[in-house]
């Protein structure tokens, strides 16, 4: 469909009227403007510190160094744990956090797209209820949650929580919507059972939501630092994204480590940029599924 | 009658592998949503340390909460409001009008576009500080202030984050700016949707503008997809609490002019231990998102089988 779309897009390209070429002008300066604070990302993580505290302050670097790199290192080397081990943190709890949640959502989603077991349109209306809710609001109730599970500073407790991911779920269900019984019963047909129907069947189809949960699981993990704050106690259990948010706290009136803080920053932006750009064409397609009738 | 438990009971068993497949996710759902909500329904109606056993106390939070809690109802209810009915609906109406702008231009452009209103809402909570703090620094080496001092329309450098007056403001515009997330590329998914045929149909009848287009069928033909917006954007709006203790560097923000009900709930749950009251408090802001989301699900939402 997207594709389609867009080779009818493309071949309209020629014929841009006065008001496309307007629009376009009008969008590359809103776009600017939500770019240029990623540009000063870039261009910060390179400033020598001279350049990071001039006046006027400046927006481009002139003379791109590396030392902030190395002062991060060094600053990390000071620290008890090394930074290796909050990257290692971070980047085990989301990878492990993307896998979990596209399967646990996938499984879930599958069945209430298409069985209609008893029960399923509640389970579905819960879901869609608690779409509303921000998890922020029942913080402490989980922490109680968390703590008598036993599963305190375990990476259990910064996964576990990750794991239910309504809108995931939701996503999912709709786009599974689409896909034709006939399919799902010719597959039964030839002899599969529920499990195979769906590894082989649903989830190849339903690649673009899969992708989509993919990126929000992926966000929602890389930049946490609840999980780490709550329910880690120990140092060396915290992630990337924690380890940040203490190299700039009162970053405004503190002149140390301003450079070390430019960088972190840097690495906690990347990935998510590079996720993104790779499955944004997927995410668009899932979104065309994702309305709540 | 035992029949008909026996009928029923032998339904849900032909169906035991459907419910295999949802357990693992409900599980969790259950551990870490539908719990804690319940915990927190019953805590709220409690005198919780969290050291000594929870004592029940009935409506008292609840009374404490609207009529004495002078924070509350002086600071964290109004700018939750403010700030609420600021960012939610302009963040949505902005959502909306850049996705149908988007969506005019030709395919590739659009994709560029689309990434570039997106890319904000991936560095949130990550870059604020890297970013909008240099932006909005109170002395004259702001960028802010450096630009304006340079253009001559202020002549002190101002303290954008610091003073209360300014504070609201600016987490306002810091919103906004990253506010373009899900909900907008599930519009402009539903725009791009839209089957072409109808504006060809319309063109037909005699529509004339694009603002008639606009009402009579993108609208009413993307409703599903600006309602999955609307709860997003919601949702969003009342679970940015910590930008204004992030923006200021002080929790309690200066004079309180960015607390808001989220930082009202943290106070008191994680500062001062008591766990009762800032339990009530989250019941409070759950009762009052859901009476938001259904605001917009009778605005957005398909009436019968539409």
């Amino acid at each position: 469909m997207w594709r389609q779309l867009l080779l009818y897009r493309r071949n309209r390209l020629q014929t841009m009227d006065g008001f496309q070429k307007l629009l376009t002008v009008i969008l590359i300066v809103i776009s600017i403007f939500m770019l240029l604070p990623i540009v000063y990302i870039f261009n910060h993580a390179f400033k020598p510190y001279h350049e990071l505290f001039v006046y006027p302050p400046t927006f481009i670097v002139k003379e791109p160094s590396l030392q902030n790199f190395n002062e991060l290192l060094s600053v990390t080397a000071r620290s008890t744990v090394p930074m290796i081990r909050y990257i290692f943190n971070s980047v085990f709890v989301s990878v492990a956090s993307v896998v979990l949640v596209t399967i646990v959502s996938a499984l879930c989603a599958y069945p209430l797209a298409k069985h209609k077991f008893p029960g399923a349109t509640f389970v579905f209306s819960s879901i869609l209820l608690t779409l509303m809710f921000a998890p922020e609001v029942v913080q402490i109730p989980r922490y109680l949650v968390v703590s008598q599970l036993g599963i305190m500073n375990t990476y259990f407790a910064h996964l576990l929580p990750m794991m239910a991911m309504p809108v995931g779920v939701f996503l999912l269900k709709q786009f599974m919507d689409q896909i034709p019984d006939a399919l799902l019963e010719a597959a039964r047909i030839d002899g599969a059972n529920e499990f195979t129907v769906f590894l082989r069947v649903v989830i190849p189809v339903c690649m673009p939501a899969v992708a989509t949960v993919a990126i929000l699981a992926f966000q929602n993990s890389w930049a946490n630092i609840e999980t780490s704050s709550l329910f880690m106690l120990d140092d060396e259990m915290k992630s990337f994204a924690f380890f940040l948010s203490t190299l700039t706290n009162n970053l405004g009136n503190n002149v140390a480590m301003q450079g070390a803080a430019a960088v972190a920053s840097l690495i906690m932006f990347i990935p998510n940029l590079i996720v993104f750009v790779i499955l944004q064409s997927k995410v668009i397609t899932t979104m065309a599924h994702s309305g709540i009738k | 009658m035992s029949n008909k438990i026996a009928n029923h009971l032998q339904n849900i068993w032909k169906f035991r592998l459907s419910y295999l497949f949802i357990t693992p996710f409900m599980l969790c759902f259950l551990a870490f949503i539908v719990v804690p909500v319940i915990a927190a329904v019953v805590l709220s109606f409690t005198y919780f340390n969290a050291i000594e056993r929870p004592r029940f106390i009935g409506w008292q939070n609840f009374q404490y909460l609207i009529s004495q809690d002078l924070l509350f109802l002086k600071y964290a209810l109004p700018n939750t409001f403010k700030f609420a009915l600021i960012v939610g609906p302009g963040g949505y109406i902005a959502a909306f009008l850049l996705a149908w702008l988007i969506s005019q231009l030709p395919g590739k452009l659009q994709k560029w576009f689309s990434l570039a209103m997106y890319t904000p809402s991936l560095t949130i909570g990550i870059a604020m500080s890297i970013v909008w703090l240099p932006m909005l620094t109170g002395d004259r080496i702001g960028y802010l202030n450096s630009i304006l001092l340079r253009l001559g329309i202020i002549d002190v450098p101002q303290l954008w984050v610091t003073d209360p007056d300014y504070l609201m403001n600016a987490m306002i515009v810091v919103t906004l700016w990253s506010s373009m997330g899900v909900g907008f590329l599930a519009m402009l998914a539903g725009i791009l949707n839209i089957n072409k045929d109808y504006y060809e149909a319309a063109r037909i009848d005699g529509m004339k503008s694009r603002l008639q287009e606009i009402w009579y069928i993108t609208i009413p033909s993307m409703k599903p997809q600006m309602l999955f917006g609307a709860v997003m954007a919601i949702v969003a709006t009342f679970k940015t609490g910590a930008i204004g203790v992030e923006l200021s560097g002080m929790n309690p923000t200066p004079a309180y002019s960015g607390h808001l009900i989220i930082n009202h709930i943290e106070d008191f749950g994680f500062i001062r231990f008591e766990m009762g009251y800032a339990a009530a408090i989250s019941v409070f802001l759950l009762i009052i998102m859901y009476a938001s989301n259904r605001l917009s699900w009778g605005l957005f939402g398909t009436k019968g089988d539409e």
